[in-house]
């Protein structure tokens, strides 16, 4: 009883009805339950637009000190046989991680935080909503979020004149792929988060994600060995698909990038549902 | 630990006395016992992370284009960069988020002027702590310079003392904000508008000539760029003395500044 | 098999977190439109109870029926007939106090226009209606309270728990409360709630269960309880910087408790009880003659006092 807020999240018995044990995880994301928690974020964030706002300046920060500073330094970047302008080259990149950093924080930080310190979801289960509803909703709010976010993002590329080609359009979607992907796993994470030190677990793995993706260089700097290891990790996946829809260089393995986030974010959600189902029964 | 406390109150009560401040800088330190496994393991990450991909990837890149920036390799241009940027980061998140908590979820600082400390006790015993984690990191790094080859000079070792300054001068400030904050919401803001253009754009990823002339007016305006420009100057060696003795004198000016300033907003804020 | 006028059945109910056995295999009853308390110390296994019962938290034995549905299966549908009060209010504190209203309104399904309809009667019912757009932080203790009742009736519920509803609040914003859920028992709303208070048991419950370590002690109306644990009256002698002639007292009224600051004589008579004690020759520091209380109950069955 120490802690009521996490025996709430984690053993209320409503999960399980009224549509049975088998809710599959995208299922969730259609239930009016999920679509009130997402309606609550609405209400919170029309209140604090000027922070919403805020975070549109950061792909601005980002996209000058590139353009201003490192681009010079670095000059052109060799892709599949062509060359690119530096700016051109890490603008997807940059996407991709913002899609990544922006999802990370809504599922881990936030959610912790209104679970422990707010105690936003004591009262939200003490109604017919369950931990299901709670967890899509906050979900469908970071999706929505970071749509907002890379819309901007995109915009701001654009303006800069650092697109590659008019498919840079189909980064928008790509992006909510990305999103989706690290939402999904990252409140996986958080269904096992004890304290806040948890969360330096969750720096350790953000950040070289973030560094080694190919984001700011292209992965022939590295050795052939290494090449292979990064291909296979999340955030570089999201990266070669939204550069290769910028820069419209269209091969089959951007399916296989899609395939790959899709997958990875409907295993989070699942393992997400499952342990709070799993841990209803006493 | 509590076996621990209960030793360290005894010893007190029977006469051993602390200075107030330290008195609050030890209660940072419990804190911190219980984590530093996972923290100390971050931040001796960050700056390997930092120096292999910017550094050795990306200037990979970089030295084959242009050569060398300031005459050396990048890695070594940007490496003194990062560590300034680096102590900027740890003081400015050590001085919001806790600072808030202290103030309103958890309420410590209340806790603390329950007993004989004051306001500046709390104050002085928060940025005790602050410096505390600034030498960790600073030396860390350092460290992993040193591991890197990005040391040029025996001065480098006056880059610590360096990075905590530059670390104290936006703890000082931070904290001052954080003292007038309602929720959390300010410091993603001071994040988004002031910590991640100062990173971006603050001569640690490149050299400030990049810059249009009349953005250069602007970046020497902030701390960062006199904290870059000192580290810089230490670890390459080839001092100007006279640029340093100038952002020596900014540095603790506006350190000076933000620590009264703070001053004030905490007993505003606290006594009431 | 439960009656059909139950707004709540439990047998044999219990709840276990590990070794701990917080609740122990306890049998009740709650009838529609009653109001009902369960009285103990902190750590009787109240708000374990309570959760149980709003389907927070799943019991570890037992069969619990609330509203005649069974809370592991259909807590969703229970959830939303039930309005809780918990003891630590959790508002929602980024949004405003009418913002509370929409907000958890909505999470019961309910159009936006009927709960804006509730939500103003419910702000003048809990006197908060100057406040309605400010944030939930610099609001009072009590101010606070009455918004959380004020929230959990925004569904409109048939049955309404409240846990510990006035610890932590001034006498004033007490009776306030006592007040409004008066109000609420008059219109016919089943009332749950706990408490260590023995006057707020007294005032506000039809019927109460005393629980002492996870068990019920005894249950009954206040008064058949007073009636059948206690004495009529009480007789409290108080001995300044001395410690009780619990001896010497021996015999007086029909039973006596030594506590560490005073001696409590249970009579029908205190006058004639303290009579009795002065002839004895003791001289008590003070004195005063009392009617029963449910702390009385307490203390007869447990041997303990309700607040220590």
């Amino acid at each position: 009883m120490s802690e009521p807020g996490a025996l709430t999240l984690a053993r209320n018995g409503g999960l399980l009805a009224p549509s049975g044990p088998r809710i599959t995880p995208l299922a969730l994301l259609g239930r009016s339950g999920a679509k009130r928690v997402f309606q609550r974020n609405v209400v919170v964030y029309r209140r604090g637009w000027k922070f919403l706002v805020s975070g549109f300046f950061e792909p601005f920060f980002y996209l000058v000190s590139i353009g201003l500073g490192l681009s010079k330094l670095v000059g052109v970047v060799h892709l599949d046989g062509h060359a690119f302008p530096y700016t051109v080259f890490v603008a997807p990149g940059l996407l991709a991680a913002s899609a990544m950093n922006g999802a990370i924080f809504d599922c881990t930080f936030k959610i912790f935080f209104q679970l422990k310190i707010m105690k936003v979801y004591d009262s939200m289960l003490s109604t017919p909503l369950s931990p299901g509803d709670v967890a899509a909703g906050e979900l469908l709010w970071a999706l929505a979020r970071g749509g907002l976010y890379c819309g901007v993002f995109i915009c701001v590329m654009a303006g800069f004149g650092y697109v590659g080609t008019p498919w840079v359009v189909l980064c928008f979607p790509g992006a909510i792929f990305a999103g989706y992907a690290f939402a999904g796993v990252a409140m996986a994470g958080t269904s096992f988060m004890r304290s806040w030190q948890d969360f330096d677990f969750v720096f350790l793995v953000a950040l070289p994600l973030f560094l080694f993706s190919a984001t700011f260089y292209p992965l022939a700097v590295y050795p052939g060995w290494l090449q292979l290891v990064i291909r296979c990790t999340p955030l570089y996946q999201a990266v070669a698909l939204l550069r290769g829809f910028d820069l419209g260089l269209f091969t089959w393995s951007l399916l296989g990038h899609v395939a790959y986030l899709v997958a990875m974010g409907s295993a989070g959600l699942a393992v997400t549902a499952r342990r709070l189902a799993r841990l209803v029964l006493p | 630990m509590t076996t621990d406390l209960e030793t360290w109150g005894i010893q007190h009560a029977q006469g051993a006395r602390m200075p107030p401040s330290l008195r609050v800088l030890r209660y940072h330190l419990y804190t911190y016992l219980r984590t530093w496994r996972s923290s100390l393991t971050t931040s001796f990450l960050a700056p390997v992370l930092y120096l292999a991909a910017m550094g050795v990837g990306l200037g990979s890149l970089i030295n084959h284009h242009v050569g060398t920036v300031d005459h050396v390799r990048y890695l070594t241009f940007v490496a003194p960069g990062l560590l300034a940027a680096s102590a900027m980061q740890v003081a400015a998140s050590d001085s919001m988020y806790p600072v808030m908590a202290a103030i309103k979820w958890i309420r410590t600082y209340y806790a603390m002027l329950a007993t004989p400390l004051e306001v500046s006790d709390v104050l002085l015993g928060h940025f005790a702590w602050v410096t505390t984690r600034l030498v960790l990191t600073a030396v860390t790094y350092l460290g992993v310079m040193a591991a890197f080859g990005t040391v040029h000079s025996p001065l480098a070792v006056l880059a610590v003392p360096t990075a905590i300054l530059t670390g104290l001068s936006f703890s000082a400030l931070i904290s001052a904000f954080a003292a007038t904050q309602e929720n959390d919401q300010g410091f993603a803001t001071i994040s988004r508008m002031g910590l991640i253009p100062l990173f971006l754009l603050s001569a640690t990823f490149f050299p400030i000539s990049q810059l249009p002339g009349w953005m250069h007016p602007l970046a020497y305006a902030t701390p960062l760029y006199h904290g870059v420009d000192l580290c810089r100057m230490l670890t390459l060696g080839g001092v100007d003395w006279v640029s340093a003795a100038w952002d020596l004198v900014y540095l603790v000016a506006l350190t000076s500044a933000g620590v009264l300033l703070s001053r004030r907003l905490f007993a505003r804020r606290l006594v009431v | 098999m439960p009656s059909v006028d139950a707004v709540i059945w439990a047998r044999g109910l219990s709840k276990r977190f590990g070794d701990l056995v917080a609740v122990d295999g306890i049998d009740f009853d709650i009838a529609k439109g009653e109001s009902f308390g369960f009285l103990g110390p902190n750590g009787a296994g109240k708000t374990s109870t309570m959760r149980m019962i709003a389907c927070m938290s799943p019991k570890s034995a037992g069969t619990l029926r609330v509203l005649g549905m069974d809370p592991e299966t259909d807590g969703p549908a229970i959830r939303g007939r039930i309005g809780l009060v918990p003891q630590d209010d959790s508002l929602d504190l980024q949004l405003t106090v009418l913002d509370n209203l929409m907000i958890y309104g909505r999470y019961f399904d309910l159009p936006k226009r009927v709960i804006r309809e509730r939500a103003e009667r419910l702000l003048a019912f809990a006197e908060l209606s100057e406040r309605a757009d400010d944030t939930v932080e610099p609001l009072s203790g009590g101010m606070k309270r009455r918004l959380t009742i004020a929230r959990a009736l925004v569904s409109e519920p048939d049955l309404l728990i409240l846990d510990e509803p006035t610890t932590g609040l001034d006498p004033q914003a007490r009776h306030l409360l006592w007040d409004r859920l008066y109000r609420l028992k008059s219109e016919g709303v089943t009332l749950v709630i706990t408490t260590h208070y023995m006057d707020e048991a007294e005032q506000l419950c039809d019927r109460l269960v005393v629980m002492d370590k996870g068990r019920i002690a005894a249950s009954g109306p206040p008064s058949a309880l007073i009636d059948r644990y206690s004495t009529k009256e009480v007789l409290e002698l108080r001995f300044l910087g001395a410690d009780p002639p619990g001896e010497a007292l021996r015999g007086i009224g029909e039973r006596i408790e030594v506590l560490p600051d005073r001696v409590l004589i249970y009579a029908d008579d205190g006058e004639g009880a303290m009579g009795e004690v002065t002839d004895r020759g003791v001289e008590p520091t003070a004195w005063l003659v009392r009617r029963s209380s449910l702390e009385d109950v307490f203390l007869s069955l447990t041997g303990r006092t309700l607040i220590d």
